[in-house]
């Protein structure tokens, strides 16, 4: 059969079960928006093609499959830069499809030209430049095996306008040959042993579990191993929903906005179980001060990550539901020959009573000004938990993943690694477009909304309906914070106001329902109005009290020791050596 | 500069961007090549890369791995010192006129090296052999005045009887704990 390039880049997306795609057509992309309309694959035509790549993301957070994003040449590949290097961060599985200027004019600074291979070289897993359609259909196999295998990440396809308009003979590659990529999945036994060994020895052990978890399905093994082992958990931002915050043994997050049971567990533990995750800078703080009684045990599919900040005492590379399940096995024949779990109930009392001594906690006036907490708690009692979630970064985030209390994996969607500002929106699109049966809710900050709000647009156009919670400080938050608590309280370039622009009526342009709580008295109805809509887009502008900071909060640089729960754990800072940079 | 010096060689598939994104990783890393030479090899499709750089043992672990999880990188191979050998082609023109001509030829009889261009003024020698050895040669040649030099960077084998892909990666297996390690893609 004789198709086109464009025709085969479509019945290769159809060939990889693709049902969606983000984008923006233009000019170098255009031959591939014709074949588009025959294509069973829906392309939901985004505002922006940054936009397109969180929407891509969102959609791969919610659903675990590959989320898929098209763009044009040039501007448009550029466009894409944050979100692929917020997927490459976050191990986000995404292919982002790009036109190219045609083949004999690459090079020469051609209208609409960039060298996007190069330009997302180091912000991609792996790249490609197609430059022979007989070749497109084996190029998108290879990108979505890369993509969605591994540790996960983003792969970047071009293809020059004039391969998606050459004529080949479709053929479809039953193989693929990638003689330089055979991640390991499967742990060694042999290492398996000693972790098991090594945690029956723990007197104080936690299970450390980051976002892998989540990426390799791997919820159900690690609540056995936790359950069955009576292992306390922590669970970091990209691993909330991992394991139930209802659950006794969870401890919540850790991190620097994270909780002191979580932080202080892991700073007094003698066991870390790393699972999945990569002792970045926001969990460990000071790195020298991190844990410093533990024992690692490092469980990872990217070897690259074992050792790279702290070492391993037991390094297992391979994937996180294989060496859990592995690991749950041998822990519990160990148990049983030991006759039982070793007694650990000092240390699970411990950590009990710090969380009953040191929650989560606010003060919301009855009278005003309206908590930022507050109103996230109620959405959450509202939703009885039974949403995704998605977050954008900073304040509101953190809020977020302290007072959300999740019990299922994938229902919470957020820009970890690189502190994406403009995240949510989009995302949020994405997810409700993989997750039709669920209810879909971003939680977004004032600054972060005014960002991406331009795909309001096309939640409305494409029907894909969310809501989206404006945590409205008047302020870039995390920074005037940071001023606040570390630059003697001069503010610097952080104030946006409270009604510039007026959300309920920019909400209302774009189709969506606007509305507004300003007093908590206002705030149970409005969260009940928003809902009972369903057929189309909300978003709630709640004014919030400016001056509320985040906390538990670990100063960037400090150990995790220096936790400081709340505002009257503050001291001074005048030393200006003492103020720690971001 | 810091750390000790380390031969690295690379098997690349031969694809087009695989020179740019070694390189890359390097510098995104922090870290400085010294040297790196690339050629094909003897199977087709795969091209050899022979990178030297000043590091130590810990950040040199996180090259390595990182470098392994470039696709197109199928192989790489630490050389311990010692355990390879270890080669570099240099050109050197250097000024050589009335007394320093026989002078300079004499040096370069001694290092084995061949004069490939002959002027009025000067000779360009071609030179062979350890890095070392192409430094002692240098050396002695500063004295006449070096007027141009192009080296081609150090290219290695390990000794023995295995080629770089039946040889294990150091002993990355008890390192990192895999099963079987691959030595290729996460």
């Amino acid at each position: 059969m004789k198709v086109t390039g464009a025709q085969a880049l479509f019945k290769a997306l159809e060939g990889e079960r693709v049902d969606t795609v983000f984008g923006i057509p233009g000019g170098a992309i255009l031959p591939a928006y014709d074949p588009l309309i025959d294509s069973k694959v829906r392309h939901v035509l985004c505002r922006h093609e940054q936009g397109a790549g969180h929407a891509a993301e969102g959609y791969a957070w919610a659903s675990g499959r590959v989320g898929v994003a098209m763009a044009t040449s040039g501007p448009g590949g550029c466009n894409l830069v944050t979100a692929l290097a917020d997927a490459k961060m976050d191990s986000v599985p995404i292919v982002a499809i790009t036109g190219q200027v045609p083949s004999p004019v690459v090079g020469n600074d051609a209208f609409q030209e960039a060298d996007i291979c190069g330009i997302t070289m180091p912000i991609t897993k792996h790249n490609y430049l197609v430059t022979d359609a007989n070749l497109i259909a084996e190029t998108l196999r290879e990108a979505f095996h890369i993509a969605s295998t591994g540790r996960p990440g983003p792969v970047l396809v071009d293809i020059p306008k004039d391969v998606l308009l050459q004529e080949i003979t479709w053929r479809w590659p039953e193989e693929i040959d990638l003689p330089g990529y055979k991640p390991t999945t499967k742990g060694n036994l042999r290492q398996v042993r000693s972790a098991a060994k090594m945690i029956m020895e723990s007197k104080r052990p936690v299970l450390y579990v980051g976002g892998g978890v989540i990426k390799a399905n791997a919820s159900k093994e690690l609540f056995r191993l936790a359950a069955d082992g009576r292992l306390p958990v922590t669970t970091t931002l990209m691993a909330r929903g991992a394991f139930p915050d209802a659950h006794e043994l969870a401890l919540g997050m850790p991190g620097m906005h994270g909780g002191y049971p979580a932080v202080t567990a892991m700073q007094k533990a003698d066991l870390l179980v790393a699972l999945g995750t990569r002792f970045d800078d926001r969990v460990t703080g000071q790195l020298a001060a991190f844990a410093p009684d533990a024992k690692i045990i490092h469980v990872d599919i990217d070897p690259a990550e074992i050792g790279k900040n702290r070492n391993a005492d037991v390094p297992i590379v391979g994937d996180a539901k294989d060496v859990i399940a592995k690991l749950h096995a041998e822990l519990t024949r160990q148990q049983e020959e030991a006759g039982g779990v070793p007694d650990r109930s000092e240390w699970l009392l411990t950590l009990e009573s710090w969380k009953q001594t040191y929650p989560y906690r606010y003060d919301q006036p009855a009278d005003g000004p309206l908590k930022p907490q507050f109103a996230i708690e109620r959405l959450y009692e509202a939703t009885k938990g039974d949403a995704i979630v998605v977050a954008g970064v900073g304040q509101h985030q953190m809020w977020t993943s302290q007072f959300w209390r999740f019990s299922e994996p994938r229902t919470w969607v957020n820009s970890g690694g690189l502190g994406t500002m403009g995240f949510a929106v989009p995302a949020a699109l994405g997810a409700a477009a993989a997750r039709p049966d669920k209810r879909v809710v971003a939680v977004d900050g004032d600054g972060c909304f005014q960002m991406t709000a331009q795909e309001l647009a096309t939640s409305r156009t494409e029907n894909i309906p969310f809501i989206t919670a404006i945590i409205n400080n008047a302020h870039l938050g995390m920074v005037r914070q940071w001023q606040e608590l570390f630059y003697e309280e001069r503010y610097s370039q952080v104030y946006l106001s409270y009604d510039v622009p007026d959300y309920v009526k920019l909400a209302e342009a774009y189709g969506a329902i606007g509305l507004r709580a300003e007093h908590p008295d206002e705030v149970d109805a409005v969260i009940e109005k928003a809902l009972s809509i369903t057929d189309r887009s909300v978003v709630i502008d709640f004014r919030v009290d400016q001056r509320e900071m985040c906390f538990p909060m670990v100063p960037a640089g400090a150990s995790n020791d220096d936790i400081i729960v709340g505002p009257e754990g503050l001291r001074p800072t005048n030393e200006p050596a003492e103020a720690p940079v971001a | 500069m810091n750390g000790q010096l380390h031969t690295i060689s690379v098997l690349v598939e031969d694809k087009p961007g695989v020179l740019t994104r070694v390189a890359g990783l390097f510098a995104a890393r922090g870290f400085n090549i010294d040297s790196l030479a690339v050629g094909p090899t003897s199977d087709d499709g795969l091209s050899r890369m022979t990178v030297v750089v000043h590091v130590d043992r810990k950040p040199l672990e996180q090259i390595t791995k990182q470098l392994n999880k470039l696709i197109n990188v199928i192989k790489i191979l630490e050389h311990d010192p010692g355990e390879a050998v270890e080669r570099e082609l240099m050109l050197v023109k250097v000024r050589a006129a009335g007394e320093d001509r026989p002078r300079v030829m004499e040096i370069s009889t001694v290092f084995r090296a061949n004069v490939v261009d002959v002027t009025r003024s000067t000779l360009t020698l071609e030179a062979t052999g350890k890095p070392e050895k192409l430094e002692a040669l240098l050396e002695l040649l500063r004295d006449f005045g070096v007027i141009e030099l192009s080296r081609t960077g150090r290219i290695a084998l390990a000794r023995g009887d295995k080629g770089i892909r039946e040889r294990g990666a150091r002993s990355k297996v008890a390192a990192v704990g895999a099963e079987e390690w691959t030595g290729g893609g996460v």
